[in-house]
């Protein structure tokens, strides 16, 4: 088999965070009842016009400045015309001719390796409806509530050449975005997803090959597998002497495999021209500056400041800003209970342990930044000791549960009676002669098998600090 | 006394009297149109119901002493049916939305609610406001009230015969390519086209975006004033308005144009002018002059060119506009289909004319890749040098003064069959809308065949007052014919 | 400008129109004439004209970013043709 290169290319649609649409006052609220985040605007309704959501192209902006983007000051939205019933007005409100961010780019390492993916442009678009098959009509029940969510449409350099570049540009990009506030970036509800555009050549050859697409790809997983199967089918075409033909094909991770999409009836042929209900939008240096000063802490600099503000470890930094969702979670519990390392260990290692198990990505997590400086209060000052700790945790994390309540309403209070411990010391002792014997005989390890026993008469619920303490005493 | 026969001035002034109330008016109004309309055809759907408890409502209105700032309360008045009226049919004469119940108002409709008007009913018009004869109309051609046999001009056929035919005091129209202008001057009527941006364009059902603007017609310069003044203003709706803070037209409705500058551009008079039709311009040119005005002919070649950018432009965006009929949100879908496709094309080949196909494959192509750059392009930089060529003058003349139309009103059918012909009509009026200024068309005169001859006045941006005081003006050397009602009958 | 069958196939298949065979033979001499009259166009020097979309040089219109719309749903759907379960419906189109 000859020596090929992948050649990938990236559209990623990234869904922006603004509270209403594009080109009305509906909301971008994600989910509802079908057609119920809907205006005569957003559905087309003849007659109706659209009026510009100024925080879009503030968003498209400041998105384009932290990709090293050149910003189109003079910029303009054009219509893209096709037929589909995702498409109330059989055009979508986009850019072509002067998109308002070109020529960037991201760095991103691979094993060590750094390497800079290319931006080519970001353009600003509307979102199009949602199809829902109805099996029972065999007909498509068409959803409008996110037609004129704002967009914006990031297109890479055909600079990648693996799926861990591909990985390792989303997860870059993804952080960006979502350091910026642009976007939440949900893939699992589709804030983010990508087009992928796929070649083969053979290492060396000075021409790109024929290319692929394959569509709406929001999952890592499987834009992973779906590189891996499209790269092997071409490469396969490739040695049985076959042609790789230029089309759509929809990647189906179940069968993992990909598919030719029917192609459309009839040539794509979009007539794109300058769209004449919009008017031109004009980004002086003044706003531009404005725009520049308002940018949030980005990942880098926020590692930092862990670093030296909260004296975290480097490894602890790195891992906690990998998620703006951690991160966020970190600053919040940290300015309520002010213990950077003990936020930091928990979530390091029972937030970070949980999201395993469940498979759950940090964005996913729901419990609230009170709760964790709660619970870590309540370790703090004794009340409950780290056992049942971890115990409350599993409790806060699964349902965002008070820990003081839930530690309180479930009798989980450490006992801080020393009246009460001495009794039941002196108990253990008068139970377990051999022990005491152990202990003065200089097996110091003995003294661990009467914590333990005093803890389980306890259930639990005391500091095993003031058992050792009566313990030695009472020995 | 006839009600209907008043001006729309007349007759608010006689309803703030106690007069005549709201209700009588409204009444009269309508049993004229079942009386008269199935002659010209100017209505297609008159909101009888609807205009009767509106006509209520408004005479409280007044008696509680409001409204008092607003002059057309009370008065009856139509739209051209390619305006947003919440759950009253809009049809844009089209097939495609025959039962079509916009599920909100247009701005002016908002606009003329607030002014206490009463809208009586939707007018008739080319489907989607393609053509210049009212002939495309899919519920029938309107017949010009001057004679039957000849059409009204359009698209805004309705609307301006309506007002000839007083089926309404007036009527709002929307000019593209001069919709307002040539059947005003068809119908021996009043009708201003203002410049882009003044009228809000939300609720109004897309032909060319960049180039539509609602205007009024209307029985003589004052009431169109009036009217323009109440729909006029600007609209966080629309983000092409203009807000100018200006809007007190009625301050320019002054007898005098000593020292105005009027200028004609020599191909507005030359070749393809019917000679009566240009003897009738130029007798009006010498009453403006003889009033104190400084008239000139001047050369302004560039117009030439108005027309084809005109129609790759109109049909482009319209292409684009009407893809949004398609069967699935609103409108009429194709009966017997067979999967996503077949709705489609079998509803909007069922569903549009002739003329309305015609254009938005005329759209298709000028858009389609390839021939964007020599089409569609081009056309925007002949409408730049359009738009420099009307600077120019501008810079030595106050306005511009030509005919609406080459001829008087052609004879129905006359055209049908010819497109280009057809689009050849709008010699005069295209440039000003690629141009986005505003004009007025008043009647100036008749032909021999007793057809009455329209004068074009053109104003540089936002200069309506210009045109307002020279029409005012030439209006007071000449009484208002009414149409005999007799020809053709 | 001579119009082709295959032009009037493409551009009524852009537009999703299906024409009879009377309607094609009379779109081709209609559009070739309304073509060839557009080309007039061509005789205009335009080199270095910015080609222009609006007459009148507004810019920077905008919206505030607020949510101001309830749910419509019944308004917005109360002309379609087919609906069901508060969507609007189409032949199947997922495949
Ligand atoms: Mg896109
Ligand atoms: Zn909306």
């Amino acid at each position: 088999m000859k020596n090929y290169e992948t050649v990938i290319g990236l559209e990623v649609h990234v869904e922006l965070a603004t509270k209403s649409k594009i080109f009305c006052g509906c909301t971008t609220e994600f989910g509802g009842a079908p057609n119920t985040h809907v205006c005569p605007v957003c559905t087309g309704m003849p007659g109706t016009l659209p009026v510009l959501n100024k925080k879009v192209v503030e968003y498209a902006i400041a998105a384009g400045l932290a990709t090293g983007c050149t910003i189109t000051q003079k910029c303009k939205f054009d219509r893209k015309n096709y037929f589909y019933p995702d498409l109330p007005k059989a055009y979508q409100v986009s850019q072509l001719y002067l998109p308002i961010c070109r020529d960037g780019g991201i760095e991103i390492e691979v094993d060590g390796v750094k390497k800079v993916i290319g931006i080519h442009e970001i353009h600003m678009e509307e979102d199009a409806g949602k199809l829902v098959h109805d099996p029972w009509d065999d007909c498509t029940l068409v959803d409008y509530n996110r037609c004129g969510v704002p967009l914006v449409e990031i297109v890479s350099d055909p600079d990648m050449r693996s799926a861990d570049e591909v990985i390792a540009y989303l997860e870059k990009l993804k952080l960006i975005l979502q350091y910026l506030g642009v976007s939440d970036c949900k893939m699992q509800e589709g804030s983010l997803r990508a087009d992928i555009n796929l070649s083969i050549r053979e290492v060396g050859a000075p021409e790109f090959g024929t290319r692929t697409e394959m569509k709406n790809m929001n999952s890592f997983k499987a834009i992973a597998r779906a590189i891996e199967g499209e790269r092997k089918r071409q490469i396969e075409l490739l040695e049985y002497g076959k042609k790789v033909v230029q089309e759509t094909r929809r990647w189906d991770d179940n069968k993992d495999t990909s598919f030719a999409m029917r192609s459309k009836e009839d040539a794509q042929d979009y007539r794109y021209f300058p769209e004449p209900d919009l008017v031109p939008i004009e980004i002086g240096d003044d706003w531009l500056e404005e725009i520049k000063n308002r940018e949030p802490e980005l990942r880098d600099a926020k590692m930092l400041r862990y670093e030296t503000e909260y004296d975290i470890p480097e490894y602890d930094a790195v891992i906690i800003t990998g998620s703006k969702k951690l991160a966020d979670i970190f600053e919040a519990t940290v300015a309520i209970c002010n213990k950077p390392k003990e936020v930091s260990n928990w979530l390091m290692v029972e937030t970070m342990r949980l999201l395993k198990e469940h498979e759950m990505e940090p964005e996913e997590i729901k419990f609230a930044p009170e709760n964790l400086a709660k619970l870590i209060g309540l370790v703090d000052t004794k009340a409950i000791n780290r056992t049942v700790a971890k115990e409350v945790f599993e409790k806060v994390f699964a349902e965002n549960i008070d820990p003081e309540q839930y530690v309180e309403a479930n009798g989980l209070k450490t006992v801080n009676d020393e009246g009460a411990l001495r009794t039941t010391i002196e108990g253990i002792i008068a139970a377990n002669p051999q022990s005491v014997e152990d202990y003065h005989n200089g097996k110091e390890k003995a003294i661990g098998f009467l914590v333990g026993q005093t803890m389980k008469a306890m259930k639990g619920k005391a500091d095993p600090g003031m058992i050792n303490q009566i313990l030695k005493e009472l020995l | 006394m006839d009600i209907t026969t008043l001006t729309a001035l007349e007759l608010s002034a006689k309803i703030k009297d106690g007069e005549i109330s709201v209700v009588e008016a409204t009444k009269a109004q309508i049993e004229r149109i079942k009386k008269e309309d199935q002659k010209y055809n100017c209505y297609v759907t008159v909101l009888e119901e609807e205009a009767l408890a509106r006509a209520q409502q408004v005479q409280a209105l007044i008696d509680a002493g409001e409204l008092k700032d607003s002059p057309l309360a009370g008065v009856p008045m139509a739209i051209k049916d390619n305006m947003c009226t919440k759950g009253a049919l809009t049809t844009c004469s089209s097939k495609i939305l025959g039962n079509f119940k916009p599920p909100y108002n247009a701005t002016v409709v908002e606009k003329l609610e607030a002014a206490g008007a009463i809208i009586i009913g939707k007018l008739n018009m080319d489907e989607f406001a393609m053509g210049s004869t009212t002939e495309t109309s899919f519920y029938g051609p309107t017949k010009n009230p001057w004679n039957v046999e000849h059409v009204p001009g359009g698209s805004s056929g309705g609307a301006a015969a309506a007002v000839a035919a007083e089926e309404a005091f007036y009527t709002l129209g929307s000019d593209t390519g001069g919709s307002i202008r040539q059947p005003s001057s068809f119908c021996g009527v009043t009708g201003i086209k203002p410049t882009y941006g003044t009228v809000s364009r939300y609720g109004l059902i897309a032909y060319a975006s960049s180039l539509d603007q609602i205007g009024p017609i209307a029985r003589n310069v004052s009431d169109c004033v009036a009217a323009l003044e109440v729909i006029s203003g600007y609209d966080k709706k629309d983000s092409t308005s203009v807000d100018t803070g200006e809007y007190k037209y009625t301050d320019a409705l002054v007898d005098d144009v000593k020292g105005m500058k009027i200028g004609i551009p020599r191909g507005y008079i030359g070749k393809g002018l019917d000679e009566e039709v240009k003897n009738s311009i130029l007798k009006a040119a010498k009453v403006l002059e003889e009033k104190g005005a400084i008239v000139e002919e001047f050369d302004m070649d560039i117009v030439d060119y108005a027309i084809p950018a005109y129609y790759v432009i109109a049909s482009a965006e319209a292409s684009s506009n009407l893809s949004r009929f398609d069967g699935v949100k609103y409108g009429y879908r194709t009966e017997d289909f067979n999967g996503l496709q077949d709705v489609y094309k079998k509803t909007r080949s069922e569903g549009f004319g002739m003329e309305v196909k015609r254009r938005m494959m005329i759209g298709a192509f000028v858009l389609s890749s390839g021939y964007y750059d020599a089409y569609y392009n081009k056309a925007l930089k002949v409408k730049a040098l359009i738009k420099e060529g009307f600077d120019k003058a501008f810079s030595k003349y106050d306005v511009i003064l030509g005919p609406t139309a080459p001829s008087t009103a052609l004879k129905i059918g006359e055209n049908l069959s010819d497109p280009l012909k057809m689009y050849l009509g709008d010699i005069y009026t295209v440039s000003v809308n690629l141009a986005g200024l505003p004009a007025i068309s008043l009647p100036c005169g008749m032909d021999s065949k007793g057809l009455p001859i329209g004068l074009q006045l053109i104003g540089k941006h936002f200069g309506e007052k210009d045109i307002i005081r020279a029409a005012y003006s030439f209006e007071q050397t000449r009484e208002y014919v009414r149409p005999t009602f007799t020809k053709g009958e | 400008m001579k119009i082709t069958d295959e032009t009037i196939d493409y551009v009524s298949a852009l537009a999703k129109l299906v024409l009879s065979q009377e309607e094609k033979e009379k779109a081709e001499v209609d559009l070739g004439n309304i073509l060839g009259y557009i080309e007039t166009m061509n005789e205009l020097d335009t080199e270095g004209i910015e080609p222009m979309s609006h007459a009148f040089p507004l810019k920077n219109v905008f919206r505030e970013d607020v949510v101001t719309n309830g749910d419509d749903r019944d308004n917005v759907l109360s002309n379609a043709p087919v609906k069901k379960d508060g969507s609007f419906v189409v032949p199947k189109t997922v495949e």
